[in-house]
C-alpha cells in the first residue's frame, strides 16, 4: 500500500511534464510577440533586442523549453503578465486561496445535500419522492450555471435584497457562488448515490441482515449505504474537475477574485502568459486532488483491484474518472 | 421444434435475448430496446423538434433576428413579442429560434468529431491492448489532467473568436472523454467468442474493429455521446456568455444572455428565455442519455 501511494504521487511528475509540454506548445503557436507586449511603445530597438535576449527568445526551442520547465521548478516562474507586468505566479497565488475555498465549500455542501437525497430516492424507489429527486437530478444537471447565477441574483439580490450580487469579501457574498457551483455536482452525485444504493440493496448481505432481524434503518445506513459510498468517493475527483472548470464561470458572474476569473479575464484581454499560468496551476491542483481521491479510495476499498475494475470498464459512472492505469492491474502497477 | 413454438413464445424469447456482455448490443437491437423506453423517446423527440426549429428558423420566427426597433426596446412578453424584446428592440423569441442553429448543432458536431478522433483511439487502445493501450492512455491522462473547460478556453484564446475556432476547441475538449468511454465499451465485448473466431479465420484487425466490436458496443458509446453533447451545449453557451465563444450579435443563446445581463433588474425576460432554451435542450439530451442507459443496462432493471 505504501509503495502504491508513493508511486501514485510520483505519477504527478510525468503528467505535469506532459501538461508543460502542451502548454509550451501553446506558447509557441500563440499570436503576439511578448517583447512588444511587455515593453512600452516608446522602447528603442536596443531595448527590444535586450529583452528578447533576456527572455531567451533567440535560443533554440529545446533550450527555451528546458528554461521554461526549470524556471517553474526552481523559482516558480510562470512568466510576466502582459497586463500588469507583474510575475504571474504572485498574482495567481493571491487568487488561489479563494478559489480553493469556493471549491471545497461547494464540494462539502454538495456532498451533504446529495448523499441523503440519493439514499432517499433509492430506498423509496418508484415512489413520488424518487421521481421528484430524479427529476431534480436531470434538471439540476441541465441548468447552465451562469443562468442559474443570474436568476439567483435577480431573485435574492435585485428583488429580495437579501444577498449581495457581487463578491465583497463577506461570508454572505459567498453563499450564492457556493450554491451555484455545487448545483451540478449535487445532481450528478445524487444520481450516483441512488444507482449505487439500488445495487447494494439487492446484495445478499443486506438480505441476510434483514433476515437476522436487524432494524431497517441500521440495514440501510450501516450495511447498504456504507458500501454504496465506495464508488461515490471515486466520483469526488470528477466532481472537483467540474467545480474547477465551473469556477471560471461562477467567479466571473459573481466577480469573485479567484484563479477562474483571472484566467477568464486573461483570455478576453489576450493576456496569453496568464492563461498558460492559470492552466498550469489549475491542472496541478486537479492532478494532486485526483491522486488524493484515488489513494483515499484504495484505502476505503481494497477490493478495488478486482471488483471495481469491471465498473470502470462499463464506463458508466467512471468515464472520465481517474482510476488510472492498465485495466487488470490498475492499483498494483501505480498506473505508469 | 419450430412447430411447437407459438408466436408469443418467440416474441418472449426475442424480448429477453441479451448478448453475453449484457450491455453492448447491435445497433438494431439497441434501437428496439430504446423504442420501449418512453423517457428516451421523449428526449429524442425534443431534440428532433429543436433541430427542425433550427433548420426552419426563417419560417417560424416572426421577426428577423437582427432587425432593431427603437420604438419597442426592453418590452415585456406580449402577443406581439412572445418573449419580449431586448435593449435594441430585437424580438427575443425570434433570436431564441435562430439560436437553435448554434449551440445544438455545434454540440452534436463536436461529439462526432470527438468520436472520430477520440473514439477511434479508444477502440484501437482497447483492441490492441498492451503497449498501444499504454501509450494512448498515458497521453490521454495528460490531456485529462487539464480540466476540459480550460482546454477549450485556452484553445479559443490561441485561435481567436469564431465559429470554426469554437468547434475545434470544443471538439478537442471532447476527445479524452470519448477515448476513455469507447475504450471501456470495447473492453466489454472484445473477449467474446466471435472476435476469437473472426481472428482465426483471418479477418483483418480493422474489419474486426469496425464490423464486430463497434456495432456490439454501440449502446454504451451512444449513452456517453449523448451525455457529452449536453456537456458541449453547456460549454458553448458558457463560453459565449463570458464573451469568448460566439460573440454578439450572433443569436447564440449564451450570447443573448450575455448581452441581456446588464438589464437584468429592468428586463429579466431577456435573460430568462434564452436560459430556458439551453436548459430544455440539455434536459432533452440528458433524458435521452438516461433513458438509453436504463434501456441498455440490465443492472438497473
Amino acid at each position: 500500500m505504501f509503495w502504491y501511494i508513493v508511486k501514485r504521487f510520483l505519477y504527478v511528475i510525468p503528467v505535469m511534464f506532459g501538461v508543460l509540454v502542451l502548454v509550451f506548445l501553446m506558447k509557441l503557436v500563440m499570436p503576439g510577440d511578448p517583447v512588444t507586449e511587455l515593453l512600452p511603445l516608446t522602447a528603442t530597438q536596443e531595448d527590444r533586442d535586450a529583452l528578447r535576449e533576456e527572455l531567451g527568445l533567440n535560443d533554440p526551442i529545446a533550450v527555451q523549453f528546458a528554461d521554461y520547465v526549470w524556471g517553474i521548478i526552481s523559482r516558480g516562474d510562470l512568466g510576466t503578465s502582459y497586463k500588469t507586468k507583474q510575475p504571474i505566479m504572485d498574482e495567481l497565488m493571491q487568487r488561489f486561496p479563494i478559489t480553493i475555498l469556493l471549491g471545497l465549500l461547494s464540494l462539502i455542501i454538495g456532498q451533504i445535500i446529495a448523499n441523503p437525497l440519493g439514499l432517499l430516492a433509492a430506498v423509496k424507489q418508484y415512489s413520488w419522492m424518487d421521481s421528484l429527486i430524479i427529476l431534480f437530478t436531470i434538471v439540476g444537471a441541465s441548468l447552465p450555471n451562469f443562468w442559474l447565477a443570474l436568476m439567483m441574483i435577480m431573485v435574492f439580490s435585485v428583488n429580495l435584497k437579501w444577498l449581495p450580487s457581487m463578491y465583497n469579501g463577506t461570508a454572505a457574498s459567498l453563499i450564492m457562488p457556493v450554491i451555484v457551483s455545487s448545483f451540478g455536482a449535487i445532481a450528478a452525485t445524487t444520481r450516483g448515490v441512488r444507482t449505487s444504493m439500488l445495487e447494494m440493496i439487492r446484495e445478499d448481505y443486506v438480505r441476510t441482515a434483514r433476515a437476522k432481524g436487524q432494524k431497517e434503518l441500521i440495514v440501510i445506513t450501516r450495511h447498504a449505504f456504507r458500501n454504496a459510498l465506495v464508488p461515490v468517493v471515486a466520483g469526488i475527483g470528477s466532481a472537483l474537475g467540474l467545480l474547477l472548470g465551473g469556477t471560471l464561470i461562477v467567479e466571473t458572474v459573481f466577480a469573485v477574485p479567484g484563479v477562474g476569473k483571472y484566467v477568464a479575464d486573461a483570455v478576453t484581454q489576450r493576456n496569453f502568459p496568464a492563461v498558460q499560468g492559470g492552466v498550469v496551476i489549475l491542472s496541478f491542483a486537479y492532478t494532486i486532488i485526483n491522486i488524493i481521491v484515488d489513494v483515499a479510495y484504495t484505502i476505503v476499498d481494497p477490493r478495488l483491484k478486482t471488483t471495481f475494475i469491471t465498473q470502470k470498464q462499463k464506463g458508466i459512472f467512471f468515464w472520465g474518472r481517474n482510476l488510472r492505469g492498465k485495466v487488470p492491474a490498475a492499483a498494483g502497477k501505480g498506473g505508469v | 421444434m419450430a412447430k411447437i413454438m407459438t408466436p408469443a413464445m418467440e416474441k418472449l424469447i426475442k424480448k429477453n435475448r441479451y448478448n453475453a456482455a449484457g450491455v453492448g448490443s447491435s445497433g438494431k437491437e439497441a434501437w428496439k430496446r430504446l423504442r420501449r423506453n418512453k423517457t428516451a423517446l421523449f428526449g429524442m423527440a425534443i431534440i428532433i423538434v429543436l433541430l427542425l426549429i433550427g433548420v426552419f428558423a426563417p419560417l417560424i420566427a416572426p421577426y428577423s433576428y437582427f432587425t432593431q426597433d427603437y420604438a419597442a426596446t426592453l418590452q415585456l412578453p406580449s402577443a406581439a413579442h412572445l418573449f419580449g424584446t431586448d435593449n435594441l428592440g430585437r424580438d427575443i423569441f425570434s433570436r431564441c429560434i435562430y439560436g437553435a442553429r448554434y449551440s445544438l448543432p455545434i454540440g452534436i458536431l463536436c461529439v462526432f468529431i470527438g468520436l472520430g478522433f477520440g473514439g477511434g483511439l479508444g477502440v484501437i487502445a482497447a483492441y490492441f491492448g498492451r503497449k498501444t493501450d499504454n501509450v494512448i492512455m498515458r497521453v490521454i491522462d495528460i490531456i485529462q489532467a487539464i480540466p476540459s473547460t480550460l482546454i477549450c478556453i485556452s484553445l479559443v484564446a490561441i485561435l481567436g473568436n469564431g465559429l470554426i475556432q469554437l468547434i475545434i476547441a470544443i471538439a478537442a475538449g471532447t476527445i479524452p472523454g470519448m477515448t476513455r468511454s469507447c475504450r471501456a465499451a470495447i473492453f466489454m465485448v472484445k473477449n467474446n467468442d466471435y472476435v476469437e473466431s473472426s481472428k482465426s479465420i483471418g479477418v483483418s484487425n480493422l474489419m474486426i474493429m469496425v464490423r464486430h466490436l463497434v456495432p456490439n458496443a454501440v449502446g454504451i458509446i451512444v449513452i456517453n455521446a449523448a451525455n457529452a453533447v449536453s456537456g458541449n451545449i453547456l460549454t458553448v453557451s458558457a463560453l459565449s456568455y463570458i464573451g469568448i465563444g460566439l460573440v454578439p450579435p450572433t443569436p447564440e443563446w449564451g450570447a443573448i444572455l450575455s448581452e441581456g445581463k446588464v438589464f437584468i433588474s429592468v428586463a429579466p425576460h431577456v435573460v430568462f428565455f434564452p436560459g430556458m432554451m439551453i436548459a430544455i435542450t440539455v434536459v432533452a439530451f440528458n433524458l435521452f442519455g438516461n433513458g438509453l442507459r436504463d434501456a441498455l443496462d440490465p443492472r438497473l432493471k
